[in-house]
């Protein structure tokens, strides 16, 4: 309570002006007000803009992925928190209550510099909460590596980033688009990412984190929409000139809807030839494209030819790849 | 591609830089020229060996390059300030970040961190010099020209636009063609080797140089922070070496180490630069960690709380360091066991950092706190530093790295560690020791106005940018809502953004107006100890003399100087007659400056990809070697009578000392 | 000057023959780094060593010619240590003899080791060839010219010791080139037997 008194004391002999200030001169206080009251304006205002809570799509996921992913970041900001404004209450009361001026009844013991019960206690603290963070950060890491829901059979979509555009084929349905997909909501779609340019990071916030894609690489990114909708996704990694264009659409439909997008396309839209794909993965922009069929194993003649004969992929990509085309298989028998 | 032009053109801004270079030189030279400057300027400066001299062209240095990198901030927050902005056009935004980081990185804190490295050390272990005065001018000068041969990519050939780390493959020949890529290889490889350089020295400096009656155990917290930092550079400044050759071979002989083709391995790359690029960021942390636990204990009047537990946790991450690499790029698919033990690994070593923050707090507990400008830099830096280092520990958790990476997120938190962290603890570094090198204080009028608008400035850039990470706005990106048809709403955000990046612009004017003022209006310091101090360098007129101690001062434990004063103050102290002895000391010598230039040369020969230039640089760089190693009559001795002098003209040597209550 | 040195070298705790041991300190101290150096280069031809590019294998080395490299080195290496104890004795000849020695060795090593990339690059085995070629003309050269550089180091010392003889300074320079030769050679044993011998086997 003594220390509460001696806040305030502080507070009123000093007009309110921040406590870390010495002989604050009239115009700095004056200038000081001024900078406070505006830093107030601009928290307002971006707390205004931030009030539209769907702009922040990290944190509205629309998949038990991202949902997954939202929960540690939850559990993280709780466990630090838990360290960080007890210390930054400790700093505040310390530094009111150290300061160096007359008639300060504070205790002062310049030669205490040692503690083994708080040296243990503040070593032990933060080991504790590093515990705790790191086993729900493992136990995530590994939920994320298998497909979020068992019973529903998945599918697959390749991803190829190029420069700069990103190509999506589909190996059930042999079909092809450049900057947007499909996916049917609901079911787990395992995309099998790479790159036929420099590297980059194929990113669907709202559906869930990203991954690299590589050249030479296939590697497996287990995502799932649980609704229909549309999302932003985006190339993460720099790639050059044409980096910033690097958007894409995922639009999550429901299976009927993606079983008849794939059917539509099959039947209107041109096919992606070998001289079309040399064209495609030239520099530069595209529009949304379509295609109805692409050269056979041409996603792995891409990842081959940038270096992949010297990898394994298989761990990358689980097992799934052969199940979710027996599954397209008997998708396609039914139609 | 770029050959067919040697000098950079189409862009009116460059134009201007030009125009504003070439009258910069202009002037420089007509200055030099007029006042006949040029031999005071190669006695004194080009080829000093001393320690403190060195020191201050660090600082002149770091604080140029903060110029430059800053402006170039202060470019991309205009362009990124309103959506679907034309002010700078993709390639020129890309150059611009890339040079941004490069230089606030190697040519801005690394040098910054030598500065207080040479000032300080010395000094405050009690030795006349460093362990090799002479590599430490190769190192200087190996840093200066590296900068420069980065910094005339503006004008010339162009300037990199792979990022600051420029990942392959986007950094071989195949995407980024010409010279501009070049000039980030040589100038980070001629910088760095002077950076290795000096670690060497400084670990040996801290060794062996100690004055005799200092044990480790007793060496002050800022000497351990160089010593931790030193050896975290001897262990990883090899790598950013090879790595970097490696790449020149690639670009330069047409071979596969990086390349897409071939059987290259781009991911090599990634794993080779963060294994160097992660430890170099304690590297800049740690010495700052040090300026810290001077400056608390110092404006506490207190002794530093948790002394061994202080030496073990910069220890402590110094080894951990090594061991958290990968958690810059979780999202590489390295696997689910890796990512767990990088994670961790990362997370661990936020306990020994947190454990300093708590030792810090409670050196002020009990204390009697005066808040100084170089205090306030450290109160201004616990809690954004706390900030930073929770939601570093946040990006540690992998999984929920997948959302953080390459977004704003990250942006956010790695400049709230570097700035909240690094350069606050710099600056307050310089504002400590700067009347120890000069010899008078820094105005405290302005240098609070600098303040508050740093900080102001950077709460208003980075914390909206947190939330744009959450929005989902990756970094890198020179517009956006211009394609595709996106507005995912960052444009406020982004507006508010620009508006913190000048605040801290205008910030660094003043603590530019402030150091031109104080060089004439300065409270001159007349005691050597105009702080109150408590270890060596305060024991020592303002500035020091070019021996630093005439006797090598008799250390009893820790805070010697404030101890000694207490005895003083007591009386105890015999003021016995001194008997002098003659201090040997290295000779100044050019040798240094010109192998640098053979550097240079070999550099921007290989930038251009002029064989013959770059080889005749390299046999330039053999042949100043050879004709150091045939140089015998490197030393001289002071003698007594000169030294006597200069201590008689000392005045109220020590008299101050004020305790609390 | 020389003479005001030494008188007052006898008065002083940090007399000159302690500056010679500092800087033999932070020769080890580099020589520790340039182990991290190799140690990198080792890595990534770790990485790399499979990614022929169809072309070149480990496997088609040429034996007798990096076995007569080994020997070489390895004797000079002996030479080396010979030419310190004759130091030690205080025996100029015998030193400058045997340093000449460890010179002429080193040199024909590098000869023999310029002359199997010349081979191997009219086979068309180029560093440019596939990752595995660069990662190996990078290991292997980055090693022959650290010997290159020696070789001259050791001509530097050898015009310094005819004119100065043995003396404290000459002493710590011949020291550390002859450490760094050692170090040289303890490499090439890496070098020899990841590479070469693991590469035919």
């Amino acid at each position: 309570m003594v220390y509460l008194n001696s806040t305030f004391y502080y507070h009123d002999s000093r007009n309110s002006i921040p406590l870390y200030f010495v002989k604050g001169d009239l115009t700095l206080r004056k200038w000081i007000q001024t900078a406070k009251l505006s830093f107030l304006a601009l928290l307002g205002m971006a707390l205004l803009s931030g009030c539209d809570k769907s702009n922040f799509i990290v944190l509205n996921p629309k998949g038990p992925v991202g949902q997954q992913e939202l929960d540690l970041i939850i559990i993280s900001v709780i466990l630090c928190a838990i360290i960080i404004l007890p210390v930054l209450g400790i700093f505040v009361y310390i530094v009111i209550r150290y300061r160096d001026k007359p008639g300060n009844k504070a205790p002062y013991q310049p030669e205490w510099a040692d503690s083994k019960i708080l040296e243990v206690i503040w070593w032990g603290i933060p080991i504790i909460i590093v515990a705790i963070l790191g086993v729900y950060t493992a136990k995530t890491t590994i939920n994320l590596t298998k497909p979020p829901v068992k019973d529903v059979k998945p599918i697959v979509v390749q991803v190829t980033s190029l420069d700069w555009k990103w190509m999506f084929t589909y190996p059930d349905k042999k079909i092809a688009t450049v900057n947007y997909a499909e996916i049917p909501a609901g079911v787990p779609v395992q995309f099998i990412l790479t790159s036929d340019a420099p590297m980059n990071s194929f990113w669907v916030p709202q559906l869930g984190g990203q991954e690299y894609t590589m050249p030479g690489m296939a590697m497996g990114l287990w995502l799932q929409a649980d609704k229909i909708g549309e999302y932003f996704g985006s190339g993460a990694n720099f790639t050059g000139k044409g980096f910033a264009h690097m958007q894409f659409r995922v639009k999550s439909v429901t299976q009927d809807d993606f079983n008849q997008w794939a059917a539509g396309i099959k039947k209107n839209s041109p096919a992606l030839t070998d001289k079309g794909y040399k064209q495609l993965s030239k520099p530069g922009l595209e529009k949304e494209l379509s295609f109805s069929s692409y050269p056979k194993g041409l996603y792995e003649d891409i990842v081959n030819k940038n270096g992949g004969t010297y990898y394994d992929h298989m761990s990358h990509m689980g097992d799934m790849g052969s199940q979710s085309s027996m599954s397209s298989m008997k998708m396609e028998d039914k139609k | 591609m770029q050959n067919s032009h040697f000098f950079v053109t189409g862009d009116p801004m460059i134009y201007g830089a030009d125009v504003s270079i070439a009258l910069v030189s202009v002037a420089i030279i007509f200055y030099l020229t007029y006042f006949k400057k040029w031999g005071w300027l190669w006695r004194e400066w080009i080829t000093t060996v001393d320690h403190k001299k060195i020191g201050i062209m660090y600082l002149i240095s770091a604080l140029l390059m903060l110029f430059r990198g800053g402006v170039d901030a202060i470019l991309m927050r205009i362009q990124l300030a309103v959506p679907n902005s034309h002010f700078l056009a993709s390639e020129h935004y890309n150059e611009i970040f890339t040079t941004h980081g490069t230089i606030m990185i190697l040519f801005m804190a690394m040098p910054f961190m030598f500065a207080l490295f040479n000032i300080v050390v010395p000094l405050q272990i009690g030795a006349r010099d460093v362990a090799y005065p002479f590599l430490n001018s190769v190192s200087f000068w190996l840093f200066f020209l590296g900068a420069m041969l980065f910094n005339i990519s503006f004008v010339v050939g162009g300037s990199p636009n792979a990022g600051w780390l420029s990942y392959p493959p986007l950094s071989e020949n195949d995407f980024s063609p010409g010279p501009g890529q070049n000039f980030w290889i040589w100038g980070i490889q001629i910088s760095g080797i002077g950076s290795l350089m000096t670690g060497i020295n400084f670990v040996v400096t801290i060794l062996k140089m100690r004055t005799p009656t200092m044990r480790l155990r007793d060496m002050p917290l800022f000497s351990w922070s160089v010593l931790s930092s030193s050896i975290a550079i001897l262990g990883v400044f090899p790598i950013l070496t090879v790595t970097l050759v490696m790449l020149t071979i690639d670009r330069l002989l047409g071979g596969h180490f990086f390349t897409m083709t071939a059987g290259g391995n781009p991911m090599m790359w990634v794993n080779l630069i963060w294994m160097w690029g992660h430890p170099e960021v304690y590297i800049v942390v740690l010495p700052a960690f040090g300026v810290y636990s001077e400056v608390v204990a110092t404006f506490s009047r207190k002794r530093i709380f948790g002394y061994s537990s202080m030496v073990f946790s910069m220890i402590a991450i110094s080894v951990v360091s090594y061991y958290t690499w990968v958690h810059h790029f979780f999202t590489m698919g390295a696997g689910a066991n890796v990512n767990i033990v990088f994670a961790i690994c990362t997370m661990i070593i936020a306990i020994p950092t947190g454990v300093k923050v708590f030792n810090w707090l409670f050196t002020m507990y009990r204390g009697r706190i005066r808040i100084t400008q170089p205090m306030l830099w450290v109160m201004a830096f616990v809690p954004c530093f706390l900030v930073g280092g929770a939601t570093g520990v946040m990006l540690a958790a992998a999984p929920a790295d997948y959302q953080y990476h390459n977004s704003y997120f990250l942006i956010a938190h790695f400049h709230q560690v570097l700035i909240g962290g690094v350069v606050f603890g710099y600056i307050a570094g310089m504002y400590y020791w700067f009347p120890k090198i000069f010899g008078f204080k820094l105005n405290e009028r302005l240098g609070k106005w600098g303040f508050w608008l740093w900080q102001i400035g950077f709460y208003v850039c980075f914390m909206p940018q947190y939330a744009l990470g959450f929005m989902g706005m990756t970094r890198r990106i020179y517009t956006y809502n211009d394609s595709m048809g996106w507005d995912m709403g960052w444009a406020p955000l982004n507006y508010i953004s620009t508006i913190g990046a000048f605040l801290m612009g205008i910030g660094f004017i003043f603590q530019v107006w402030q150091i031109l003022y104080s060089i004439k209006h300065g409270e001159r310091d007349v005691t050597g100890d105009i702080w109150d101090g408590r270890t060596l360098e305060w024991s020592i007129p303002s500035p020091a003399p070019a021996y630093n101690f005439a006797i090598l001062p008799v250390v009893k434990g820790r805070d010697a100087w404030w101890y000694q004063k207490e005895e003083m103050q007591k009386g105890n102290v015999h003021k016995e007659a001194v008997k002098y002895e003659p201090i040997h000391m290295p000779n100044n010598t050019g040798i240094p400056f010109i192998m640098s230039v053979f550097w240079f040369i070999a550099g921007f020969g290989f930038t251009f990809e002029w064989m013959w230039m770059g080889i005749a640089g390299l046999i330039g760089v053999a042949l100043t070697l050879f004709a150091r190693s045939f140089q015998y009559n490197t030393d001289h001795y002071i003698p007594v009578e000169e030294i006597e002098k200069t201590e008689k003209a000392r005045k109220n040597y020590g008299s101050v000392h004020r305790t609390a209550n | 000057m020389q003479q005001s040195i030494s008188a007052h070298v006898s008065d002083h705790t940090q007399g000159h023959e302690d500056q010679e041991g500092i800087k033999l300190l932070g020769f080890w101290i580099f020589l520790v780094t340039d182990c991290l150096l190799f140690a990198t280069f080792f890595a990534a031809y770790a990485v790399l060593h499979t990614h022929t590019n169809g072309g070149f294998t480990a496997s088609e080395f040429n034996v007798p010619n990096f076995i007569i490299e080994t020997f070489i080195l390895l004797i000079s290496s002996f030479t080396s240590g010979i030419a310190v104890l004759n130091m030690h004795k205080g025996n100029k000849k015998g030193l400058t003899q045997w340093l000449i020695v460890t010179a002429v060795l080193g040199a024909v090593f590098v000869g023999l080791e310029v002359k199997e990339f010349m081979d191997m690059a009219a086979e068309g085995a180029t560093l440019s060839q596939s990752a595995f070629l660069t990662s190996f003309f990078s290991l292997v050269g980055a090693h022959g010219l650290h010997v290159s550089f020696g070789i001259f180091w050791m001509i530097g010392i050898l015009v310094q010791l005819s004119r100065r003889g043995i003396t404290p300074v000459t002493k710590r320079k011949i020291s550390m080139v002859s450490l760094y030769w050692h170090f040289l050679d303890a490499v090439w044993i890496f070098i020899f037997s990841v590479v070469y011998l693991m590469g035919v086997m």
